[in-house]
């Protein structure tokens, strides 16, 4: 019988671990390492286009390690110009966005039930089409003769166009708009678990509503709003599209330098030292992020 | 929670959030069929960008390729996103648990400039090494979008093996199926919503991925999205805008069949009807 044979194939559970386990280990780990190593070599006119740090000379191994990228980082004014605004940039678009999300997610889980599960698809739609495309939606929408520009000159608020694409102000509506889904859903998902019993037990005690929200229903959604804000603000931080399109000169973000210093300067010891203290920056919100992640998928029920 | 009404304040900001979520895309799909080539100014209703869309060559070869890869990424994930959720919610503790359930989610809060760089990093190192990948294409691609979606395809399987009642698969066992067959006969019907809910997910992901696969791909293997931004980096075109629509218009479609289907299912269930 073939599934005797199976159920007795000694195989059968490692396997199921060590397939994704090993693919894991090859495609994210190991480049992980590779990235850190790499940052610590200097650049050659080579393929691949820099040293090895272990070197065979006569018949002994060995070990250069190259500190310059980081220092040529610390000098480069450049790059902590680009890492603080890149900071500033996401915090700031994360907030945004936070302020318009949670108002939309609350009054998603207090809609009639029948309605609810609409709403939400209606959140999922835009982010199941292209993000690319979405972004492109608007450099229409802000460019100087754009769709806002006429309407407002039409409205008679302008008298001119005012520049809006290629600004820092196009690149905090990009994020917003791009990463809202992301931020509604946690909330969402959140809000609609909570026990509404506890709001009315504080408004029958005579707690005036903006009260109540702000002790009651605000501390119990604190998780929904961790993890909507660190979806949105780790990947706005290494943002490249957003800031390539919609931004200006004055928008620098480490995403668009990391991308200029691979792919326009083809120096990869300096991307690889770029990349590495991008991470190193985002290590605390990544790992609140995982915390609340991994302890929700490795639980057993 | 209890549904109440809803306040004039909650009904203002469905209707500000929806409409600052749909009014860009809505735009998109007006102009998609505007005559001008100055893409902000209407100058008459005209279907000319759709058919100077479908005559360009390269494009459709970079849907093609951006198709076949995503279909294939989308397959892939699938089954490891499976073995990954199985392993982590169904086999207890085994050894090195906690470094597999952080690494599985970590792609999914990787910034893709990281992502890519370090994928290109190893294949290059692997090259040298020992002459595998031979070049870099779809087979780059396909392995880097594997390894991200995977990640959400084991968020969303791992959630919902948690759900479903644990009873009916012991039952199978108990009356001596093989565990093979408890999964294949019992398990996977009643996941099929989340399979195919994952499928989808990766299926998109795969197809949208313009960092990642800038990075790892080569000559040769242009993507629908990079060869999308290569152009709108020059600016607006009306062929874009077309281009929008026809993936606004398709994604719109299989989401609504999807509901659909998914409610079906889920009325089927409820009545009690046996699969």
């Amino acid at each position: 019988m073939i599934h005797s044979w199976l159920k007795h194939l000694p195989g059968g559970r490692s396997l199921i671990i060590v397939v994704p386990y090993l693919w894991m280990l090859l495609f994210f780990l190991i480049p992980f390492i590779i990235v850190f190593k790499i940052s610590f070599s200097t650049s050659a006119l080579s393929i691949p286009p820099y040293r090895e740090l272990l070197q065979w000379t006569d018949e002994a191994v060995k070990l250069t390690v190259h500190f310059g990228n980081y220092l040529f980082l610390m000098e480069d004014r450049l790059y902590w110009v680009a890492y603080l605004s890149s900071l500033k940039i996401a915090a700031i678009a994360t907030i945004l966005c936070l302020l318009i999300c949670y108002p939309v997610a609350y009054a998603m889980a207090h809609a009639p039930s029948h309605w609810r599960n609409l709403l939400l698809m209606l959140v999922v739609l835009p982010s199941w089409t292209s993000f690319l495309i979405r972004v492109y939606a608007w450099m229409g929408i802000l460019k100087n003769n754009g769709y806002l520009n006429n309407l407002l000159i039409w409205a008679g608020i302008l008298d001119e166009p005012i520049q809006m694409l290629n600004s820092s102000f196009a690149v905090y509506i990009g994020i917003v708009y791009a990463y809202m889904p992301f931020m509604i859903l946690p909330l969402y998902t959140n809000l609609v678990k909570h026990d509404h019993s506890l709001v009315e037990a504080s408004l029958d005690l005579g707690a005036p509503p903006w009260k109540t929200f702000l002790t009651v229903t605000l501390p119990l959604s604190k998780n929904g709003v961790i993890a909507g804000s660190m979806l949105v603000f780790i990947p706005s931080v290494g943002e490249f599209i957003i800031p390539e399109l919609l931004g200006g000169p004055e928008t620098l973000m480490i995403g668009k330098v990391l991308w200029q210093e691979f792919f326009n300067n083809r120096d990869w010891p300096v991307a690889s030292a770029v990349a590495m203290v991008m991470l190193a920056l985002l290590v605390i919100p990544i790992m609140l992020f995982q915390h609340y992640q991994s302890r929700e998928m490795g639980q057993n029920p | 929670m209890k549904a109440q009404r809803l306040g004039t304040f909650s009904i203002s900001s469905l209707v500000i959030g929806f409409g600052f979520l749909y009014i860009p895309m809505l735009i998109l799909v007006i102009y998609s069929f505007n005559a001008s080539r100055l893409v902000t100014v209407w100058a008459g209703f005209s279907t000319k960008w759709y058919v100077e869309l479908f005559q360009d060559q390269q494009l459709l070869d970079a849907a093609w390729m951006s198709l076949k890869i995503a279909f294939l990424t989308a397959c892939m994930s699938l089954v490891m996103g499976m073995l990954a959720s199985l392993a982590l919610v169904r086999l207890g503790r085994f050894r090195g648990k906690m470094s597999f359930a952080g690494m599985i989610p970590a792609p999914l809060v990787m910034p893709e400039v990281f992502t890519g760089l370090s994928l290109l990093l190893l294949f290059v190192a692997m090259e040298k090494s020992f002459g595998w990948p031979g070049g870099r294409g779809m087979l780059t691609i396909w392995i880097a979008h594997v390894t991200f979606s995977t990640a959400f395809v084991t968020v969303i399987l791992s959630s919902r093996l948690k759900e479903i009642d644990r009873s009916l698969e012991e039952a199978g066992m108990d009356l001596g199926a093989s565990p093979l067959k408890v999964f294949f006969v019992i398990t996977i019907p009643i996941i099929t919503p989340a399979l195919l809910a994952a499928w989808l997910l990766a299926f998109t992901l795969s197809l949208d991925d313009l960092v990642i696969a800038s990075f790892v791909s080569g000559p040769g293997s242009t993507t629908l999205p990079m060869k999308v931004f290569s152009s709108v980096r020059l600016g607006i075109s009306p062929k874009i805008n077309a281009l929008a629509s026809i993936i606004i218009a398709l994604v719109s479609l299989g989401v609504l069949t999807a509901g659909w289907i998914v409610r079906g299912w889920e009325r089927k269930k409820t009545l009690g009807i046996p699969q």
